[in-house]
C-alpha cells in the first residue's frame, strides 16, 4: 500500500493574483465568476494563488479593473535544462504518480513554419485586383472530383453534363469549424458553432459525441463524426449530416483514445451519446473494425451505403511521419475528403507527453500529402483539409497555397467564444462556459452572442483572404490553391524548403 | 488657318511634336488625316485648340489634356481622357476600355458603345466637374470608384429587355452621379450604390447634356428623353467605415 | 542558353483568318503587328502560320532550333530512331539588320511508323516525343510540331523577325503574331512566342497570375513545363482539355476563363449544373490574371480575354476574314474598311472556324 503523503503540495503556484483593495468595492463578482475556487471572500477578496489558471474571467468582470494576474514571482535557481515547468511536473508526478494531463494544443516553442512563409504580390507586370470593388471568390467545394468531365447533347442539341459528380459540400469560405464533441465542449458551444456555420456557409463538426436533437435543424451545415467509441452514431445521425467523418486520429493525441469522465455525462450528454448517465465514455485507441487500410475502405463504404452515396466521407488522421503514404491509401480507399491534423492541434484532454512530442507540423504534412497525391495523379479524387493550429487568416492563405482545399479552426473559434487558452479544459471548470458541463457555467455562453462572435471572426478573415488574393492579382481561391510559386520561405533549411515545395525568399520566378 | 497633317505611317512622336510646336506658334486648328494607332494625341496640351481626327487614334488620347477640343471621325481605343483636366472630346464611333480614368474635368461625348471600366475614379473638385455621355451600352465596372462628375449612358440600340451596362456597376462609387436610360438588374449594381428617381434638377441636367450630344450626333432629343432614366448615386461617401478593426 | 526562369512580359498580339480557307501571304500580319511596335521591346517576336505546307499537309512539320550544328547532329540521330523523316531542310532566312545570333533553324517533315503506335495514338506519341526532345536532347528545341503549320519566332521586334523568316513568301489561311515586352533579357529564341504543340499555337498578351497552380495541375497529367512561360501553360491546357479530354472548345474556354459564381448562380438549371461542374473539376485550369490570347489550330482561330478583361482585344470582320488584335488600329492598318468591329466581353471567346477547304 502506498504511503499517505502530506496534504500540502510542494508545487509553487504558477500565477499571482493581485487585488487592488483601494479600488475594490467588494461587489464579489470575481468570486462569483471564478470557477476554479481561486477567488474567495474573507472580509475582502482573498485569492488562493495556487488555484489561479489565468483564465481572465475575474479581471474581465471586475467593474473597477482592480485585479491583475502576473506570473508568480517565485524565483527558481536558473537552469536552462531543468526548466521551471519540468521541475513543477516532476513534483506533480512525485505527488500523484499520474500521467500529466493537459488541454489545448502543443504549447512548446517548436518552429512555426507558417511564420517562415511569405506571400507574393503583384507589381507592374500583372495588376493587383481590388477586392472591395471587384469580385473575389472564395467558394470552395469539398468532395471527390473526377479528372475530367464528359458531356453529351440532348434532343435540342444542347450540351449537357454526362458525368455524374460525387456529392460535394459547398463552402462560402474555406474555413470550417473543428471537430469538438458535445461533452468536451458545452451544448451552447455546439449551438453557437451550428448557427455560425449556417450563417456563414461553412461547416461545424460534431466531434465524436453525437449530435444533440436540438441541433438537427442545422445539420445541413454539420459534419457528423464516427469515431472509435461510436457515441451517438445511428442511421438518422449519419443521414442528417452534410458529410460524415471517420476519425482515425487527432493531432493532439495521435494513436491514443479518449476518455470523457462519467461526472460529465449528464442527462443531455447521455441522450446524445446514447449511454447511461454517469458512465465513463471511453474511446478506444483504434477503431476495432479497422486494423488495416482495407478495413478503412470497408467502413467508408458502409457509411456510403448507409447514406445512399449522398454524402462525402471524410477521414481524419493525425499528421505522423508517414502521413503522405497514409493519405494516399485513404484516398485510394475511397475517402472524398482527407483531413490532416497537425501536431499543434488542440484537444479537451490529452496526456502531455503525447501532445508535446508526437506527430509532425501540419505545414510539412500538408505539403508532403498534396505533392504525393499529385505525383500519384489522384489529387482530384479527394479534397484536402488541414487542421492543427490555424491561428489567423494568413495561416489559411498559406495553407491554401501549399495545397489545402480548406482549413479547420478549433482553438481560434473557441478564443472567439471567450477561451483564454488556459489549458484547463480537462478539469471541466471552464469559467467561460466552453469546456464544461456545469450548468451554472455553460449558461455563461449565450449561443446568439457566441454565434455572432464566430461570424464576425469569419467575416474578418474572409475580407483578409480577399485582400491577399487581390494583392496576388487573382480573383478566385482556386488560383491560389496549390500555387506554391506564390510563397517564399525565410529562415528555412534546404530540406524543409524542398518538402514545402517553396523557394527561398530572394529567389525570383 | 487650319493645319492639316497627313499622318499616314507617321510615328506618334513626330506627329505630337508637330502639333505641340504649332500650338506654341499660335496655331489653333488641326486636321489629322490617315491617323491609325498613333498614341497620346493631345497629351497635356494646355491651350484652346481644335483637333479633328480622321482614322483610329491610338491609346491614351487626350491624356492629361487641358483645354483643347478633339473630334474623332472613327472609333477610339483604350485610355481616352486619362486624367484629363479640361477640354472636350467628341467621338463618332465606339471606344475601348478604361475611358476617363481619373478624369477631373472636361467633357467626353461618345456616339456608340463604351468598353470596360469607363469613368473609373472620375472625380470633381469645386467647379471642375467631368462629364461623359455615351450613346450606346457599357461593359462591366462602369463608374468604378467614381468619386465625382456626371456620366450618362443612353443605351441606344440595346433593345427593350437587355441591361444597358455590365456588372459591378458603380462598384466602389462614393461620389458623382450616373444616369442610365434603360434597364439594369439589381444584381448588376455595386454594393455601394442605390437606384433613385430623377428630380427636376436632374432632368434639366440630363436634358442639357443629351441636347448637346444630339447636336453632335444628329439624334432627336425628345425621342431620347421620352424614355425614362434612372439615377445611380453612392449610398455613402465612406462605404467601408466598418471594414476595419482598430 | 536555355532560360529556366520565368519571365513576365507584356505584349501585342494580332491574328487573322480566312474562314473560307483562302490563303494570304505573311506581309499583312507583319504590317499589323508592326503598328503596335511600342507594345513590345525588341526582345521577342513571332508568328504562327497555318496552311503553309500544302504539299506535305499530312506530315508533322517540326520547326527546330539548335544551339549549334553538333546539337543538330545529335538530334538527327534521335529523330531517325523515333520518326520516319520524309524530308528535312534549313528554314530559309534572309539576313536582317536587327536580328543577331539566330540558332540553327531547321525543319523536318515527319511521319510516325505504325509499329510505334501499337499502344498510343499518333498525336499522343508526338506530344511525348516533343516533351522528350525539349527535356532530354541537349541544345535542341521544338518550336512547332503540327501539320501544315509552323511557328517562326526569335529575339527581335516582330516585324524584323517576320522579314528575317521571309514570311512574305509563305501563304496561310491563319496567321497569328506576337510582339513581346519581357522584363529581362533571355536572349534565347525558344522563349519567344508563339508557343506551339501539335497544331496548337498560342500568342498571348499579359501575365497569368495563377501560373503556379496551372503548372502543378498540368504536371499531374504528365506535362513537363520546360519553358516556364505562361504561353506554354495555355497551350498545354488546351491540349489537355480539348485533345485529351475531348471537351468541346466552348466549354474548355469556360474552364480557362470561368464565369463568376454570382453569374453561374443566376443561370438556368442545366447551364448552372454544367458551369458548376466545370469550375469544381477544372479549378486548377482556371487562368487568372490579365490576359488576352489568340489560339490557332488547323480548323480555326479563337480569341479569349480574362474574366475581368484586364487586357485589350478588338475584333473585326470583312467578308470571309476574321481579325483580332490588341488594338483596333492594328486591324485597320491591314483592313481599313471593316464590315463590323467589336470588343468581345470578358471571358467571351471569339471563334473563327474553317468552313471551306483550304485552297
Amino acid at each position: 500500500m502506498a504511503t499517505e503523503l502530506s496534504p500540502v503540495s510542494q508545487i509553487p503556484p504558477e500565477f499571482h493574483v493581485k487585488v487592488d483593495h483601494d479600488q475594490c468595492r467588494k461587489c464579489k463578482r470575481c468570486v462569483l465568476n471564478c470557477s476554479f475556487g481561486c477567488m474567495q471572500f474573507k472580509d475582502k477578496v482573498t485569492p488562493d494563488h495556487s488555484k489561479c489558471v489565468a483564465c481572465h474571467r475575474c479581471t474581465t468582470f471586475c467593474p473597477e479593473n482592480a485585479i491583475s494576474i502576473t506570473d508568480h514571482p517565485m524565483v527558481y535557481k536558473e537552469n536552462a535544462n531543468w526548466t521551471e515547468r519540468i521541475r513543477q511536473n516532476t513534483l506533480k508526478q512525485a505527488e500523484t504518480g499520474g500521467i500529466l494531463l493537459t488541454g489545448m494544443g502543443n504549447p512548446k516553442p517548436y518552429p512555426i513554419l507558417w511564420d517562415h512563409l511569405l506571400i507574393d504580390a503583384c507589381q507592374v507586370t500583372n495588376p493587383s485586383i481590388d477586392p472591395l470593388r471587384e469580385p473575389m471568390e472564395l467558394r470552395t467545394f469539398l468532395g471527390s472530383k473526377p479528372d475530367k468531365l464528359e458531356f453529351e447533347r440532348d434532343e435540342h442539341n444542347n450540351v449537357r453534363l454526362k458525368t455524374q459528380l460525387a456529392p460535394h459540400i459547398q463552402l462560402d469560405i474555406p474555413v470550417i469549424f473543428a471537430a469538438m464533441s458535445y461533452g468536451a465542449v458545452s451544448h451552447n458551444v455546439h449551438k453557437s458553432l451550428a448557427i455560425a456555420a449556417n450563417k456563414m456557409g461553412t461547416l461545424m463538426n460534431t466531434g465524436e459525441g453525437g449530435l444533440h436533437e436540438d441541433l438537427y435543424p442545422y445539420s445541413g451545415r454539420i459534419m457528423v463524426q464516427v469515431a472509435s467509441g461510436r457515441f451517438g452514431v445511428h442511421s438518422d445521425y449519419l443521414k442528417a449530416g452534410a458529410a460524415v467523418e471517420i476519425k482515425i486520429g487527432q493531432g493532439a493525441k495521435p494513436g491514443i483514445g479518449g476518455h470523457l469522465p462519467g461526472e460529465k455525462v449528464g442527462l443531455e450528454i447521455s441522450k446524445t451519446r446514447m449511454i447511461p448517465v454517469g458512465t465513463d465514455a471511453l474511446s478506444p485507441a483504434p477503431h476495432h473494425d479497422i486494423y488495416s487500410i482495407e478495413d478503412l475502405s470497408q467502413l467508408i463504404f458502409a457509411i456510403k451505403e448507409a447514406t445512399d452515396y449522398m454524402k462525402p466521407v471524410s477521414v481524419k488522421i493525425a499528421a505522423v511521419h508517414n502521413v503522405a503514404a497514409i493519405a494516399s491509401g485513404i484516398v485510394r480507399a475511397g475517402a472524398d475528403i482527407v483531413t490532416i491534423d497537425g501536431f499543434r492541434g488542440g484537444t479537451g484532454a490529452t496526456p502531455a507527453i503525447i501532445r508535446d512530442n508526437v506527430g509532425i507540423p501540419i505545414e510539412l504534412a500538408l505539403a508532403a500529402v498534396d505533392q504525393r497525391l499529385r505525383d500519384e495523379g489522384i489529387r482530384n479524387q479527394a479534397s484536402l483539409v488541414c487542421a492543427g493550429s490555424i491561428r489567423e487568416a494568413a495561416d489559411v492563405a498559406k495553407a491554401i497555397a501549399l495545397g489545402a482545399d480548406a482549413c479547420v479552426i478549433g482553438t481560434a473559434a473557441l478564443i472567439a467564444l471567450g477561451c483564454r487558452v488556459c489549458q484547463k479544459c480537462y478539469t471541466g471548470n471552464c469559467a467561460w462556459g466552453i469546456a464544461t458541463q456545469r450548468p451554472e457555467l455553460t449558461r455563461r455562453l449565450d449561443p446568439d452572442v457566441g454565434s455572432q462572435r464566430l461570424c464576425n471572426l469569419l467575416t474578418a478573415w474572409k475580407h483578409e483572404l480577399q485582400e491577399v488574393l487581390g494583392s496576388l492579382g487573382v480573383n478566385s481561391i482556386e488560383s491560389l490553391r496549390g500555387s506554391r510559386e506564390r510563397l517564399r520561405g525565410i529562415g528555412l533549411d534546404k530540406e524543409t524548403l524542398e518538402i514545402l515545395g517553396v523557394k527561398p525568399a530572394g529567389v525570383g520566378m | 488657318m487650319v493645319m492639316t497633317i497627313d499622318a499616314k505611317g507617321m510615328y506618334y512622336r513626330e506627329l505630337n511634336k508637330m502639333i505641340r510646336t504649332a500650338i506654341e506658334e499660335g496655331e489653333t486648328e488641326f486636321v489629322l488625316d490617315n491617323i491609325n494607332g498613333q498614341r497620346y494625341i493631345g497629351d497635356a496640351i494646355k491651350a484652346k485648340a481644335k483637333i479633328t481626327i480622321h482614322g483610329t487614334p491610338g491609346n491614351d488620347m487626350a491624356v492629361f489634356m487641358n483645354g483643347p477640343t478633339i473630334e474623332v471621325f472613327a472609333n477610339g481605343q483604350d485610355g481616352i481622357a486619362n486624367t484629363m483636366n479640361s477640354g472636350e472630346i467628341i467621338i463618332h464611333g465606339m471606344v475601348g476600355d478604361v475611358i476617363g480614368y481619373g478624369m477631373r474635368g472636361g467633357k467626353l461625348m461618345i456616339k456608340g458603345d463604351v468598353g470596360y471600366r469607363v469613368g473609373i475614379h472620375m472625380k470633381e473638385y469645386k467647379t471642375q466637374v467631368p462629364v461623359i455621355v455615351a450613346g450606346g451600352c457599357a461593359g462591366d465596372f462602369y463608374g468604378e470608384y467614381m468619386a465625382g462628375g456626371v456620366m450618362i449612358l443612353l443605351g441606344l440600340g440595346a433593345g427593350e429587355d437587355k441591361p444597358i451596362a455590365g456588372d459591378y456597376l458603380g462598384t466602389g462609387m462614393h461620389g458623382g452621379v450616373i444616369f442610365l436610360r434603360g434597364k439594369v438588374e439589381e444584381y448588376q449594381l455595386g454594393a455601394e450604390v442605390a437606384v433613385m428617381e430623377l428630380d427636376e434638377k436632374d432632368l434639366k441636367l440630363v436634358t442639357t447634356y443629351v441636347t448637346e450630344w444630339c447636336e453632335h450626333f444628329g439624334h432627336d432629343v425628345d425621342e431620347i428623353m421620352s424614355r425614362p432614366f434612372i439615377k445611380l448615386k453612392a449610398v455613402s461617401s465612406r462605404p467601408y467605415g466598418n471594414l476595419y478593426a482598430y | 542558353m536555355r532560360c529556366n526562369t520565368r519571365i513576365p512580359s507584356g505584349c501585342a498580339i494580332s491574328g487573322m483568318m480566312c474562314e473560307s480557307g483562302d490563303r494570304v501571304d505573311g506581309s499583312a500580319i507583319i504590317k499589323s503587328i508592326a503598328l503596335m511596335h511600342d507594345r513590345s521591346n525588341g526582345l521577342g517576336g513571332g508568328f504562327a502560320a497555318y496552311g503553309i505546307y500544302p504539299r506535305r499537309a499530312d506530315q508533322y512539320a517540326f520547326h527546330m532550333m539548335f544551339d549549334d550544328f553538333a546539337a543538330k547532329e545529335n538530334f538527327d540521330e534521335y529523330v531517325k530512331d523515333h520518326f520516319i523523316v520524309e524530308r528535312d531542310e534549313v528554314i530559309p532566312t534572309s539576313p536582317f539588320g536587327n536580328i543577331t545570333s539566330p540558332p540553327v533553324l531547321w525543319r523536318y517533315f515527319l511521319n510516325v511508323d505504325e509499329k510505334k503506335l501499337e499502344f498510343v495514338e499518333d498525336r499522343e506519341y508526338v506530344v511525348n516525343k516533343v516533351m522528350e526532345i525539349n527535356s532530354n536532347v541537349p541544345g535542341a528545341f521544338v518550336s512547332s510540331s503540327g501539320k501544315n503549320m509552323g511557328a517562326f519566332k526569335g529575339v527581335g521586334y516582330p516585324e524584323d523577325i517576320g522579314h528575317f523568316y521571309k514570311l512574305e513568301e509563305y501563304k496561310g489561311y491563319i496567321w497569328t503574331s506576337h510582339g513581346r515586352f519581357p522584363t529581362n533579357t533571355p536572349g534565347w529564341w525558344g522563349g519567344a512566342h508563339p508557343f506551339g504543340l501539335l497544331d496548337w499555337s498560342i500568342v498571348h498578351n499579359g501575365e497569368i497570375s495563377s501560373y503556379g497552380i496551372n503548372k502543378r495541375y498540368l504536371e499531374m497529367f504528365g506535362y513537363k513545363l520546360e519553358l516556364r512561360t505562361d504561353t506554354e501553360v495555355v497551350a498545354y491546357l488546351f491540349d489537355l482539355l480539348v485533345r485529351r479530354q475531348n471537351l468541346p472548345m466552348e466549354l474548355a474556354v469556360k474552364a480557362l476563363s470561368a464565369p463568376f459564381w454570382d453569374n453561374i448562380d443566376r443561370m438556368e438549371p442545366h447551364t448552372k449544373e454544367l458551369m458548376t461542374a466545370i469550375r469544381m473539376v477544372y479549378g486548377g485550369a482556371l487562368l487568372n490574371g490579365p490576359y488576352s490570347i489568340i489560339l490557332g489550330h488547323s480548323r480555326g482561330m479563337m480569341g479569349l480575354n480574362d474574366r475581368i478583361k484586364l487586357r485589350p482585344m478588338t475584333c473585326g470582320r470583312k467578308d470571309d476574314m476574321l481579325y483580332m488584335a490588341s488594338e483596333e488600329s492594328a486591324i485597320r492598318e491591314i483592313e481599313p474598311d471593316l464590315d463590323t468591329v467589336w470588343s468581345p466581353k470578358a471571358g467571351e471567346a471569339v471563334v473563327g472556324t474553317l468552313n471551306g477547304e483550304v485552297e
